[in-house]
């Protein structure tokens, strides 16, 4: 398996604290926040699952959606026909996922800028819709993705959807240690250079195409946690759950995040959840009239995600960053 | 023996908008390289303006015309301002691969908000102006409507007339040159900037004819989620790729192929397969010819 | 009628690739640029013809100042420039390669005139006329190249390393096409060229480019005389 460098004790710590602090955190703000921080949480590892793709090894999906449906569909099939416990829900969707990472990574790894985001691009309006095809998928309606009752020994005031949190938050505090670790590694250190270079990676003898493989097969175990993820807070897994929406508003986090950098993923994961917020309390605040009030949203994303495109390119943490360097 | 003719004619007709859209996504690429992703979106936008049209006059022979050519303008301004300003800026650096494929999916949003803002995200509809009855053969019904022939009309004209500008006249022979060589083009005294410009604006206008004729082939209902606009961003830029981003014939041919093989899922297989189908079809074909169906790259830098 | 350029600078990015230019080129005459890589002679070439932007300097043609003309306009005032390696398009014709060199006019008549003329200089396009470029040889491209250049009936042309990567045969060819387009047409010429040597035998002028500046100018004919000029430049 891959050999990691021994990874600096501070930043291990780094994310203990941050995790003791999501912890204190779900205690103080009410339940509404809570569930937003699930959803926070699942945003975190999907989004980070485009910016190791794209920033890290150069391709693009538009796609991602149909992997995390990939995931979501794994996890309920799992929990439901074999009873499995949650982790191993949450493993299969991995796996699950990973695989089919790979059968896209082998084609992506031919494809291009524009070629392959349409290709995944015509994958995510695709996919949703063989659950139609077979009736062990549940057709339209889907399936119930239940993880069951918090246990019993933390409390009977403890919620359901504070649950959701801790779970969410845990998982996505291991998968970016791991990430980081990952890109901070030998295989970290290839992607940047076939993404920059990719002739004279492969003159230095790195096998590119294996690479962006691995890259894409990575990504996509990611996305399927993530599909798993957005699965146990909403309940179900249906086609309706992975719109070519959920795709675009993924590439947007990502952009927003900054695709380039690892670190400025929260940003675009915060930014999905809170602008539909934001849209309504401004909304309401200029009391709006109704299609005002429906479209903001996404007026403010759009409008957002071309700002950055335009003006910051390599998203906000990069760009203070470059700042600080000058 | 009936169903299986019926079912070509239907997937002739469906291609036969796919090539619209796919011809609008060439004359894109064509002139600044960037697959516009906002394609659909601008078409609705220019379908709406036809919606409008027939809501205040009450003809869709006046609606058709004026979509098409508030397609062209929404789509010149767009490159006046938008593109232009993201060529500048974004074209340097990790992003610069992705940076038009994220910006003009912002624009896809941006204009979907835009039309649900002044029009509503409630279905408004627009009836198709001709019939939608198949003729009669005998005692079979052809799949054939007056309104499935006019489409079949329009379409050949459209892409007959852009053909003999692009073959045979010194606006298409610049529009040509500009596409491939910018640089050289404006050393010999080409307006390449405008020539890109027009390029966008003659791809709005297809863009709009697009939207006009999918909506009253279907059952009329738009809306700014509408169904019938991702399938006609997917299966345009599925046949724009099919037949090699850079040919209008290979445009229209890819369209014309990839109508066929879905009808023909859809009628003898099933409905719920024909988006694999087509996302099938795409990996099958970039996978055996890489640069489309009608590929002229020999001999070419990439 | 000279072309005249006056203190000019030009940076890429941080680095600067000509750094206070003074040249004149007369009228009817041939001046060649010769130096080695990295000197700024493409550079210097691709500001005249509106390509590169200048910080600092001044520039005129016909005592018309031509900064900040965009290419495209720079033509339509009689300069055109053919860049480096073979600059034709190659998925067009070669027809069609001519023809865009006089669409700007939007005269057929001119066009099929200027073409009937150019096909005369060098009858090897004619026999080729509805190939596509990629077919061509390499100095049939340079040919075709510099056709192109000609079909927008320039006053002044800039020549951007004309026999890059041509066999020493072709490059003779060329050469000699160039001296005739000054000679006979009148047509002033600014030539940029690693070929020293025969570049100096065909110009009026040599200008030597070194790191961004001028470092010698004369008559061509005294250049190849010059032993500085020799040993640095010419290699013998």
């Amino acid at each position: 398996m891959h050999k990691f460098k021994p990874s600096n004790t501070s930043r291990f710590l780094g994310f203990v604290f941050l995790g003791i602090f999501l912890v204190y955190l779900s205690n103080t703000v009410d339940e509404l926040r809570v569930y937003q921080g699930a959803t926070v949480a699942m945003y975190v590892v999907a989004i980070s699952s485009i910016i190791l793709l794209t920033g890290y090894s150069g391709q693009v999906s538009l796609g991602h959606g149909a992997l995390l449906a990939v995931g979501g569909y794994g996890a309920a099939l799992l929990r439901n026909n074999f009873n499995a416990p949650i982790w191993l829900c949450f493993a299969g969707a991995v796996l699950m996922a990973a695989f089919w990472g790979a059968l896209l990574g082998a084609t992506a790894a031919r494809l291009s800028g524009p070629y392959l985001a349409g290709t995944t691009l015509a994958l995510a309006v695709g996919l949703p819709s063989i659950a139609n095809q077979f009736k062990f998928l549940g057709g339209e309606q889907g399936l119930i993705f239940d993880i069951g009752l918090p246990p019993a020994s933390l409390g009977e005031t403890f919620s359901q959807y504070k649950w959701f949190f801790w779970i969410a938050s845990l998982t996505a505090l291991i998968s970016m240690w791991w990430l980081q670790n990952l890109l901070r590694s030998r295989y970290g250190r290839t992607w940047r250079a076939v993404r920059t270079q990719s002739i004279a990676a492969e003159l230095a003898g790195i096998h590119v195409a294996r690479s962006k493989v691995l890259a894409f097969t990575i990504s996509a175990g990611l996305a399927g946690l993530a599909g798993a993820l957005l699965s146990m807070t909403i309940s179900t897994v249906s086609p309706g759950a992975f719109p070519l929406s959920l795709s675009f508003a993924l590439a947007t986090g990502a952009v927003i995040s900054g695709v380039t950098t690892l670190g400025g993923v929260i940003i675009g994961a915060v930014t999905l959840v809170a602008i539909p917020e934001i849209a309504d309390s401004l909304a309401r605040r200029i009391g709006a009239s109704e299609n005002a009030t429906i479209n903001l949203p996404g007026l403010l994303v759009s409008g957002l995600l071309i700002v950055t495109v335009l003006f910051i390119p390599n998203g906000p943490v990069e760009q203070i960053r470059q700042r600080k360097m000058k | 023996m009936f169903q299986i003719f019926n079912t070509f004619l239907i997937g002739v007709t469906a291609g036969s908008i796919y090539a619209l859209m796919a011809i609008s996504m060439v004359l894109v690429w064509r002139s600044t390289r960037v697959v516009n992703f906002a394609q659909a979106g601008m078409a609705l936008l220019s379908t709406y303006f036809g919606y409008e049209v027939i809501h205040q006059v009450g003809s869709y022979w006046l609606a058709l015309p004026i979509a098409m050519i508030s397609g062209a303008i929404v789509a010149a301004v767009i490159e006046l301002v938008f593109m232009r300003l993201l060529l500048k800026h974004s074209s340097q650096g990790a992003i610069a691969s992705i940076a038009p494929i994220i910006a003009t999916l912002g624009l896809l949003g941006l204009i979907k908000s835009m039309i649900g803002y002044f029009w509503g995200n409630q279905d408004v509809s627009i009836e198709s102006p001709l019939s939608n009855v198949g003729f009669t053969l005998g005692t079979q019904t052809l799949a054939l409507s007056p309104m499935k022939l006019f489409i079949l009309i329009v379409v050949s004209i459209l892409v007959i007339a852009l053909t003999f500008v692009f073959q045979r006249t010194n606006l298409g022979l610049a529009l040509r040159a500009s596409a491939y060589a910018p640089e050289i083009s404006r050393l010999a005294g080409i307006k390449v900037d405008l020539v890109r410009t027009f390029g966008w604006a003659v791809a709005g206008a297809a863009g709009g004819a697009a939207g006009m004729l999918q909506t009253a082939n279907g059952n009329g209902a738009l809306s700014p989620d509408s169904l019938e606009f991702s399938l006609l961003l997917a299966f345009g830029f599925i046949s724009a790729v099919i037949g090699g981003l850079d040919s209008l014939l290979g445009a229209v041919l890819g369209a014309l192929l990839l109508g066929l093989v879905l009808a023909f899922v859809l009628t003898y297989i099933g409905g719920s397969l024909v988006f694999i189908t087509a996302f099938v079809l795409l990996l099958v074909v970039l996978l055996i010819r890489p640069a489309g169906i009608i590929s002229q790259r020999a001999g070419r830098r990439a | 009628m000279t072309l005249n350029v006056s203190n000019l600078t030009v940076h890429h990015g941080a680095i600067c690739a000509i750094n206070q230019v003074s040249i004149q080129v007369q009228t009817g005459s041939l001046a060649a640029i010769i130096g080695s890589n990295g000197a700024g002679k493409t550079t210097l070439l691709r500001t005249l013809s509106g390509l590169n932007h200048p910080t600092h300097g001044e520039i005129t043609w016909n005592g018309q100042s031509i900064i900040g003309i965009k290419p495209e306009m720079l033509v339509r005032k009689g300069i055109s420039h053919v860049s480096e390696g073979k600059s034709v398009i190659p998925e067009l014709t070669v027809q069609e390669n001519l023809e865009i060199g006089a669409l700007w006019r939007r005269n057929k008549k001119e066009m099929n005139a200027s073409r009937n003329s150019v096909v005369d200089i060098f009858p090897r396009l004619g026999e080729r006329f509805s190939q596509r470029a990629d077919t061509l040889s390499g100095g049939e491209r340079q040919m075709l190249a510099l056709g192109r250049s000609l079909m927008s009936k320039p006053e002044l042309l800039l020549l951007d390393e004309p026999s890059l990567g041509l066999a020493p045969l072709v490059v003779a060819q060329i050469f000699q096409s160039i001296r005739d387009l000054t000679t006979s047409m009148g047509i002033t010429v600014l030539l940029v060229e690693q070929n020293a040597m025969g570049a100096l035998k065909i110009a009026d002028v040599g200008i030597v480019l070194n790191l961004g500046s001028v470092a010698v100018t004369g008559d061509a004919s005294a250049l190849i005389d010059d032993p500085q000029v020799r040993t640095a430049y010419l290699g013998y």
